[in-house]
C-alpha cells in the first residue's frame, strides 16, 4: 500500500474536540409540530400578530412541500414529529449583564474559547452569543448604538425595531422559497439582526456564536441584515456543536440587505459534529442563506470554511439587482469521513454591469462525498455582466469523492462567463518532497491542504482566518498516517 | 559517514538495486554515474526513504545508525537532504514560509531552538543573493510557474538553509544552462565541509568539473561496477556506457 492511502486510512482517527454536553436546565417543549408549539412560541417571544401570521402562513404552506432530495447527498426519513422545537436555558429574568449569566454557559464559552468578556474588547469583536435558541448575552450594543448601529437578537429586534425588521422579512429568502426555509419561517426561535444605518462603516466585526445543545433539539435560527445606503459592515458567524449519537436537523436562514453603495461581508466558520467516523451522528445542515444587492453598486460577498456536519446543504447566493453591483464566493467545504457536502453558490445577474466571483475548493477525505453545485443567471437586462467562476476539487485518498455541478443561463449576449474547474490529489509526490525537508505527514497535509485553500482564507478576517486554519489541520488529523 | 551494504530494493517486484557497496566519508564528494535505468534515482529516494520502494536486503548506516528505520522526516532530521531531480510543486504555500517550516523542523528534531521570522528572512536573504537567484521566488508558491532552472536553483537554496550532514544531487545539472551550472556548483562548494558528505547523482562529466568529486562510480543494473577518482568521469565522457552492456551484461542478467 502507498503512504498515500496508508495516511489517508488513519484519517479515519480524527476526534471532535468540541464533544462536550452543558447540563443547564431548559425550557422545552415536547416534540412534534403543529400550530399549537408555533402559537406557543410565538406567544413565548411575546411576538406581534404580523409575525404569528407570518410563521402560520409560512407552516401551511410548509405542509404541502415535500423534501428536496435533488442534491448528491443520501440520508433516512427525517421525522419531523420527533424534533423538539423549542428549548431555551430557564433564566429568571434577562440577564443585565454577563455576571446574570449562568456560570455553567460561561464555562461552555470558554471550553470554546469564545472571547465573551475581555478578550473581546482587545481583539474588537461583539459578540451575540445565541445558547439553543434564546440570546443570553450581546455585548458593544451601547457602542454601536452610538453609530446608530443595531446589533441584537432576532426577537429583541422584533420587538424593539419592528419597523426596521417587517419591510425586510422574508423579502430575500420568502416564507415559502423552500422546504427547510420554510420550515425555518414557521418555527425559528431566534438569531441576529444587525442594521447599519446611511453611510456607517461598522467599526468592529459583528461575531455570532451558534451552539446546539439540548439534546434532540432543532435549531432553526433566523438571521436578518439590512446595510442602508453607503454602509459597511463584516459579520462572522462561528458554529461549533456537541457530539451526540443522533442526528440533528439545524434549519437556518440568513438574508442580508444591501442598498445602494453598501456592503456586506458576511464570514462563516462551521465545524458542527460531523459524526463518528462510522458516520453516526452528527447535524443536518439545510441552511439557505442569500444575499440581495438592492441599489447601484452595492456588494455582498459570501467566505465560508465549513469542515463540520454530517450533511451541508447550502448555497449562499447573491441576487445582483442593482447595476453595477457585486456579488463574491468564496468557500472552502472539507468532508472526511461519511460526511456529504453538497453546497455552492447562485449568482443572480440582473441589473446592468453587475459582476459577480466564485471562488470554490472542495476537500474530500476518507469516504466522504464533497459536490459543488453553482448556478450563474445572467437575465436579459444584465447588460455587460461578467462571472469568474472557479472550482477547484483536493482528494486525500481513492475512496472519496468529488462532483461539480455548474449551472449557467446567459439571456444576455453582452455577458462574460467564465468557469475554470480543477481536481487534483495530494500527491505521494508532495507528501514525500515535504517529509524529506523534515515536516511530518500531518503538518505536510495541513500545509498543503491550507495552500489550496489559500485563496479563501485570505478573505476572511484575521482572527478567523487563524482559527479557520487550525480547523483545517484539526479536522484532518490523522487523516495521514 | 555513510555505509551502504548490500542494498537491495525492488519496486512492483522488479528489483532495481541488486547489491549496493559504497562508504562516503565525511567530508567527501562521491559521484554516481551510470546508463539510463541503471539504479541512480533509485539509491537516491531509497536513501531519502520514499516507500515507493521496497528494501529487501542490506543496510544502511549514517554515523552508525540505521537509517532504514527512520521515516523520512526523521532522516531529514538526521541530516539527509535530497535535491530532486523533478522538484514538486505545492500550490498556495510561499516558498520562503515552506522553507522556515523546513527549517524549524529540522532544529526541532535536533533539540535546537526555532529560528523567528526576521531572523529567518536575514538569513535567507544572504544565501538568495548568493545564489544569484530572484528574490521574488521566495514570496512565489514552491516552485510553480518556476522554470526548469529556478527549481534546481530553489533545491540548492534549500540545501544550503538547511546545511544537511549528507547532502544527495540527483541529476541536478540536467536542464542547466551554463551560467545557472556554475552558480548551482559554486552552492554546493560553499557548502563542501569536512563534516559534511556529498552524492552526486549525475550523467554528465560537465558538473564534475565545477564539483570535484573525490571518488566516481559507476552503477550498473543495480550494481557498482567500477569505482575510481575524478578522471574516470573522463572516461566516461570519451567512450559512454556502451562498454558496459558488452563487459557486465552477462552478470547483469545473472
Amino acid at each position: 500500500m502507498t503512504q498515500t492511502t496508508e495516511a489517508l486510512e488513519q484519517l479515519a482517527k480524527a476526534d471532535y474536540k468540541y464533544g462536550f454536553f452543558t447540563e443547564i436546565e431548559a425550557d422545552t417543549v415536547p416534540p412534534g409540530l403543529d400550530e399549537g408549539i408555533i402559537r406557543y412560541i410565538s406567544a413565548k417571544k411575546r411576538e406581534p400578530e404580523w409575525l404569528l401570521d407570518w410563521r402560520l402562513r409560512a407552516f401551511r404552506h410548509w405542509q404541502t412541500m415535500t423534501e428536496p432530495r435533488w442534491a448528491h447527498i443520501t440520508y433516512g426519513p427525517i421525522d419531523y414529529q420527533s424534533i423538539v422545537y423549542y428549548s431555551a436555558p430557564k433564566v429568571g429574568k434577562a440577564p443585565q449583564s454577563l455576571d446574570d449569566v449562568d456560570p455553567e454557559l460561561l464555562r461552555t464559552y470558554d471550553r470554546l474559547g469564545i472571547p465573551l468578556r475581555e478578550r473581546e474588547l482587545l481583539a474588537g469583536v461583539a459578540v451575540d452569543a445565541v445558547f439553543d435558541s434564546v440570546s443570553v448575552a450581546t455585548t458593544f450594543k451601547e457602542k454601536l448604538g452610538e453609530l446608530g448601529i443595531v446589533f441584537c437578537s432576532f426577537s429583541e429586534a422584533v420587538r424593539e425595531h419592528p419597523d426596521l425588521v417587517r419591510p425586510y422579512l422574508g423579502s430575500v429568502v420568502p416564507a415559502g422559497d423552500n422546504y427547510f426555509a420554510a420550515l425555518n419561517a414557521a418555527v425559528f426561535t431566534d438569531g441576529s439582526f444587525v442594521y447599519v444605518p446611511k453611510g456607517v462603516r461598522c467599526p468592529m466585526e459583528l461575531s455570532t456564536y451558534f451552539r446546539i445543545n439540548a439534546a434532540a433539539t432543532g435549531q432553526f435560527e433566523r438571521t436578518l441584515i439590512v446595510a442602508d445606503e453607503g454602509s459597511y459592515v463584516s459579520y462572522l458567524e462561528g458554529c461549533t456543536a456537541p457530539m451526540r449519537d443522533e442526528n440533528q436537523l439545524h434549519a437556518a436562514v440568513v438574508e442580508l440587505v444591501a442598498l445602494e453603495k453598501a456592503q456586506i461581508k458576511y464570514s462563516t466558520v462551521q465545524n458542527w459534529y460531523p459524526g463518528d467516523a462510522e458516520g453516526k451522528g452528527g447535524i443536518y445542515n439545510f441552511v439557505t442563506k442569500r444575499g440581495a444587492c438592492r441599489g447601484a453598486h452595492a456588494k455582498i460577498s459570501w467566505t465560508q470554511v465549513e469542515t463540520g456536519s454530517a450533511i451541508t446543504w447550502k448555497y449562499p447566493s447573491c441576487i445582483l439587482q442593482g447595476d453595477y453591483s457585486i456579488g463574491e464566493f468564496y468557500s472552502v467545504a472539507l468532508t472526511n469521513h461519511l460526511q456529504q457536502a453538497d453546497t455552492g453558490t447562485k449568482m443572480i445577474h440582473i441589473g446592468k454591469h453587475t459582476r459577480s466571483t466564485i471562488i470554490s475548493k472542495g476537500i474530500s477525505a476518507g469516504r466522504a462525498q464533497n459536490t459543488y453545485r453553482g448556478q450563474v443567471r445572467v437575465l436579459k437586462a444584465a447588460e455587460g455582466a461578467r462571472n469568474f467562476t472557479q472550482c477547484d476539487s483536493l482528494l486525500m485518498g481513492d475512496k472519496c469523492g468529488a462532483h461539480t455541478f455548474p449551472y449557467i443561463d446567459v439571456q444576455n449576449a453582452t455577458a462574460q462567463v467564465e468557469h475554470e474547474a480543477s481536481t487534483s490529489k495530494i500527491g505521494e509526490d508532495q507528501l514525500f518532497y515535504c517529509r524529506q525537508r523534515g515536516l511530518s505527514n500531518e503538518d505536510a497535509v495541513s500545509m498543503i491542504v491550507n495552500g489550496f485553500c489559500k485563496q479563501v482564507l485570505a478573505e476572511l478576517p484575521m482572527e478567523f482566518a487563524v482559527e479557520a486554519q487550525k480547523l483545517l489541520g484539526i479536522s484532518l488529523e490523522g487523516s495521514v498516517g | 559517514m555513510l555505509e551502504i551494504r548490500n542494498l537491495h530494493a525492488e519496486v512492483n517486484g522488479v528489483e532495481i538495486l541488486r547489491g549496493i557497496d559504497l562508504v562516503v566519508k565525511s567530508g567527501e564528494v562521491h559521484s554516481i554515474m551510470g546508463p539510463n535505468g541503471s539504479g541512480k534515482s533509485t539509491l537516491a529516494q531509497v536513501l531519502a526513504g520514499r516507500t515507493t520502494y521496497a528494501v529487501t536486503q542490506g543496510e544502511v548506516l549514517l554515523d552508525g545508525k540505521n537509517l532504514l528505520e527512520l521515516e523520512p522526516e526523521a532522516r531529514a532530521g538526521e541530516g539527509v537532504f535530497l535535491a530532486f531531480q523533478y522538484p514538486v510543486e505545492i500550490p498556495g504555500v510561499s516558498n520562503s514560509y515552506f522553507l522556515r517550516a523546513a527549517l524549524n523542523a529540522v532544529r526541532r528534531y535536533r533539540g535546537e531552538e526555532e529560528v523567528d521570522a526576521v531572523d529567518f528572512l536575514a538569513l535567507v536573504r544572504a544565501k538568495v543573493a548568493a545564489l544569484e537567484m530572484d528574490p521574488g521566488l521566495l514570496k512565489r508558491p514552491v516552485n510553480e510557474g518556476f522554470s526548469g532552472g529556478e527549481k534546481k536553483r530553489n533545491e540548492i537554496l534549500q540545501m544550503v538553509v538547511l546545511e544537511p550532514r549528507l547532502a544527495i544531487l540527483d541529476e541536478t545539472d540536467s536542464g542547466l544552462d551554463i551560467d545557472a551550472l556554475r552558480i548551482v556548483a559554486n552552492g554546493v562548494n560553499a557548502l563542501r565541509d569536512p563534516r559534511r558528505s556529498f552524492i552526486v547523482v549525475t550523467h554528465y562529466q560537465r558538473l564534475l568539473s565545477h564539483v570535484v568529486p573525490d571518488f566516481v562510480h559507476v552503477l550498473y543494473a543495480g550494481r557498482v561496477v567500477k569505482s575510481g577518482g575524478k578522471e574516470l568521469a573522463l572516461e566516461l565522457e570519451e567512450h559512454g556506457y556502451g562498454w558496459l552492456d558488452q563487459q557486465f551484461a552477462q552478470a547483469a542478467r545473472a
